[in-house]
C-alpha cells in the first residue's frame, strides 16, 4: 500500500477540514478523517447519505482544495464502457481504413481513442478529481466494470491491452442508498456516511451559503427542517432545501411579507412532493410557529 | 510479496477486525490493512482517531453503527455491556427492523461450513420449518421455471442482437478491418430485457399463523431464483429479511430469518407497517416499477384508512400489485372487511394463497398478458 502522508500541503484531517472551510464547505471530523485517509492511502472515497446532505458539494470542495479540476460522471441504469471509460472514434477509423488502401493500418492507435471521464482521470491523475455520482443508479454490470478501476486504477481495453495510471487519481463515489452496493465495491473504498448535520452546524452552513440570511432566520429554518425530517416524508428536506428555504423566506420578507407568513409561504422550496404536502399540512402551522419562536 | 511479521502494537487492531467478523460485519483483509495504515497515519493521538479510522476503513453500514461502536468500546475501552438492540423511536410508533445477523447467522463466506454448528442449531428448528416433501418438490419446480417467466421490462443496457434499433459500430469496425474496409452486414444493438424488481411482503400475524412457515419457504425459493427482490415481514412491526433469505441452505436461511422477526403470531397493523415501509425512502424506492406481492388476509386491527392510503400509494409506485390471501381458497370468497373492500380498486389481482402450489402458479403467470 502506497501511503502519502502529505498531499497538496495537507498532512492531517484537521488541516483538510480547515482547507475545506475556506472553500465554503464545513466538514465534520468523521468526513475530514475519511477524506484525508482516502487521499493518503490512495483509495477511492465512498460517500453515502440521504439526498441533499452535500455529497456532491463535498466532492466539488475537495477538487477546489486540491487545486484540481472535477471530472463528473453521472451514473444511470445501463451506463457502459463507452460512456464511462472510452470510445473509439468510428468515423475516423473508417476513414483510416479506406485511405490505407492495401497497406496495413492500425485503427486502435491513441488518435482514434476518445477519452471518457474515467480514462481522462486515469491519464491526468495529478490534475483531476473524478466524481462518480449516484453510483446506486447504475446496475450491477457497471459496478463490476468499476472494480478493476477502483482497486488497481487500470483500464483494460481489449484492442490495446491494459492502461495503468502513473499515480493514483483521487476518486470520489456517492450513493443515495436507494439500493445496497456490492461488498466488493464497498471494501475497496474508504467509507463515510454523511448524516444530517447538527443544528448549529447546519445554521452555519446556511449562513455560509446564503450570505443574505440573518442568523435568526437560519436558526428558525434549521429548527423547522429538523422537525420535518422527523415526519414520515417521502422526500425529507436536505441541506440544499434548508438553504433555499432560508433564502426564499428572506426574499419574501424583504418584499414586505410578515415574518411567519413569509416562512410559511416559501414551504414549496423545502417540501417538493404533493403527498408530503398533504401529509404535513395539518401540522405545518405548529411546526413553523414552533420553529420561528 | 513478503511482509515483515506484524508488530505487537498491531495485535489489538487485527483482533478488533476478527471480533467484527465474529459479529457478522464484513471486514475484508484489505480493509484491515487499510485500518492499520490509517491508524499509523493519524498518529493516533486519541481513541477518537482510532474510532474514526475504524469507521472510515471498516465501513459499518449506518444502521449498524451503534452496534459497531458498542463493539469498539467493548474491545478498546473494556466496556462490559453490549447494547445489541438499538431503540429507535419511529414516528408512527412502528418499529422498522433492518436485517442484521442474529445469533444463528453464519459469517458471509460460510458455504464451506455447512455441516458446522450453525447447521446443527438450524436442524433442530428445521422439522417444522422445512415443510412436507411434496412442497419441497413444488418449490424446486417453481425455481427452475421462474427465471424464464418473471415479468420483464426493457432495460437500458444494450447488447449485441440480431435486430434492433442501435448500430454496433465497434463490431462493424472490426469486421470492416477484415474485409478491406467494406461493411457487408450492420451488426445491431438492442435493449436487453431486465427482470422487474419483486417486492414480497409477508404478514406474520396470529391470523396467518397456519401459513407463515410455508410463506417463508416460498419467499426463500423466490429469493434464490429471482434477480432483484426484497422481502419484508409485517405484523406489529416491519422487518427486512431479504439478506437472511439469501443464504443458500434453506434450513439456515429460514432459521436466520425467523430469528430476525420478533413479532410472530402477534397482532396485525398492516396499515401502520406499510406506512412505515413508505416512510423509509430507501425501502419505498424498491417498490418503484416492481411486482408487489402482499401475502396477507387483510384482517386489519388498526385504522383501515391508514391501510387504504398506504396501498393506494404503493399501487401508484408498483407495476403490479397482487394481494394474496389464504381466505380466497373458497371459490365463493368475497372480501368482507372494510379495509379489504376499500383497497380493491387498487389491486391488480386478489388471489388465492391457501397452498404453496396456488401461490407458485400465480407468480409464474404474472408475466402473461392480463385478462381484460
Amino acid at each position: 500500500m502506497v501511503v502519502r502522508a502529505k498531499i497538496a500541503g495537507i498532512d492531517s484531517p484537521e488541516a483538510l477540514a480547515h482547507a475545506l472551510s475556506s472553500a465554503f464547505y464545513l466538514a465534520d471530523d468523521g468526513l475530514a478523517t475519511a477524506a484525508y485517509l482516502a487521499l493518503a492511502l490512495g483509495k477511492p472515497l465512498l460517500l453515502e447519505g440521504a439526498p441533499g446532505v452535500g455529497k456532491t458539494e463535498a466532492a466539488k470542495a475537495f477538487s477546489g482544495v486540491l487545486g484540481r479540476s472535477l471530472i463528473r460522471l453521472q451514473c444511470y441504469e445501463g451506463i457502459d464502457a463507452a460512456a464511462a471509460l472510452y470510445e473509439w472514434n468510428y468515423p475516423r477509423q473508417m476513414l483510416a481504413i479506406r485511405q490505407a488502401g492495401d497497406k496495413p493500418v492500425d485503427i486502435y492507435r491513441d488518435e482514434f481513442l476518445i477519452e471518457r471521464p474515467m480514462l481522462q482521470a486515469l491519464r491526468s491523475p495529478n490534475s483531476a478529481v473524478l466524481l462518480l455520482d449516484e453510483i446506486d443508479r447504475s446496475d450491477h454490470e457497471f459496478e463490476a466494470l468499476l472494480l478493476e478501476f477502483l482497486s488497481d486504477f487500470t483500464i483494460s481495453i481489449p484492442e490495446r491491452g491494459t492502461l495503468a495510471a502513473r499515480e493514483r487519481p483521487v476518486v470520489i463515489l456517492t450513493s443515495n442508498r436507494t439500493r445496497e452496493l456490492h461488498d466488493a465495491l464497498r471494501r475497496r473504498c474508504v467509507y463515510h456516511f454523511i448524516g444530517y448535520p447538527a443544528p448549529d452546524r447546519e445554521a452555519q452552513i446556511i449562513m455560509l451559503r446564503a450570505s443574505s440570511v440573518a442568523e435568526e432566520t437560519a436558526r428558525a429554518v434549521v429548527a423547522a427542517v429538523g422537525r420535518l425530517r422527523r415526519e414520515p416524508l417521502t422526500k425529507p428536506p436536505g441541506i440544499a432545501e434548508a438553504v433555499d428555504w432560508a433564502e426564499a423566506a428572506t426574499v419574501l420578507a424583504k418584499g414586505g411579507a410578515s415574518w411567519p407568513d413569509a416562512f410559511k409561504r416559501s414551504i414549496g422550496v423545502a417540501i417538493k412532493d404533493e403527498e408530503d404536502n398533504i401529509q404535513i399540512a395539518p401540522r405545518l402551522d405548529a411546526i413553523i410557529t414552533g420553529a420561528a419562536a | 510479496m513478503m511482509r515483515p511479521p506484524l508488530p505487537d502494537a498491531a495485535a489489538p487492531f487485527v483482533a478488533f477486525a476478527s471480533l467484527l467478523r465474529a459479529n457478522g460485519f464484513a471486514a475484508a483483509p484489505e480493509q484491515t490493512t487499510a485500518f492499520l495504515a490509517a491508524i499509523t497515519l493519524l498518529g493516533p493521538r486519541s481513541l477518537d482517531h482510532i474510532r474514526r479510522a475504524a469507521h472510515a476503513t471498516l465501513a459499518p453500514p449506518p444502521e449498524r453503527r451503534e452496534e459497531f461502536d458498542a463493539l469498539f468500546d467493548a474491545h478498546f475501552l473494556g466496556a462490559v455491556e453490549l447494547g445489541r438492540e438499538t431503540a429507535e423511536a419511529d414516528p408512527a410508533n412502528m418499529r422498522v427492523q433492518e436485517d442484521r445477523p442474529g445469533g444463528l447467522e453464519p459469517p458471509a463466506f460460510d458455504d464451506v461450513n455447512e455441516a458446522g454448528q450453525a447447521a446443527t442449531t438450524a436442524e433442530a428448528l428445521s422439522l417444522r420449518r422445512l415443510g412436507p416433501a411434496d412442497e419441497i418438490e413444488t418449490l424446486q419446480r417453481f425455481q427452475r421455471a421462474l427465471s424464464q417467466r418473471l415479468p420483464q421490462r426493457r432495460g437500458y443496457r444494450r447488447i449485441a442482437a440480431r435486430r434492433g434499433p442501435g448500430l454496433d459500430l465497434r463490431r462493424a469496425m472490426r469486421e470492416a478491418l477484415r474485409n478491406d474496409g467494406e461493411i457487408f452486414r450492420l451488426p445491431r444493438l438492442n435493449r436487453r430485457p431486465r427482470q422487474r424488481p419483486i417486492l414480497l411482503v409477508i404478514d406474520v400475524s396470529g391470523s396467518m399463523k397456519a401459513r407463515t412457515d410455508a410463506h417463508l419457504r416460498f419467499a426463500h425459493a423466490l429469493v434464490r431464483a429471482a434477480d432483484r427482490i426484497e422481502v419484508f415481514t409485517i405484523g406489529t412491526r416491519l422487518t427486512r429479511v431479504t439478506r437472511a433469505l439469501q443464504l443458500r441452505n434453506r434450513a439456515q436461511a429460514l432459521a436466520t430469518a425467523s430469528g430476525l422477526v420478533s413479532d410472530w403470531d402477534g397482532g396485525t397493523r398492516i396499515g401502520d407497517a406499510l406506512q412505515a415501509f413508505l416512510a423509509v425512502p430507501r425501502f419505498a424506492g424498491s417498490a418503484r416499477g416492481a411486482v408487489l406481492l402482499i401475502l396477507s388476509d387483510g384482517l386489519e386491527r388498526g385504522d383501515p384508512k391508514a391501510m387504504t392510503d398506504a396501498v393506494r400509494r404503493l399501487a401508484a409506485r408498483a407495476w403490479h400489485l397482487s394481494w394474496l390471501t389464504p381466505l380466497a381458497a373458497d371459490p365463493g370468497y368475497r372480501p368482507e372487511t372494510a379495509a379489504l373492500k376499500s383497497i380493491l380498486p387498487y389491486l391488480d389481482a386478489l388471489a388465492d394463497a391457501s397452498s404453496t402450489e396456488r401461490l407458485c402458479h400465480h407468480v409464474l403467470n404474472l408475466a402473461q398478458p392480463r385478462a381484460a
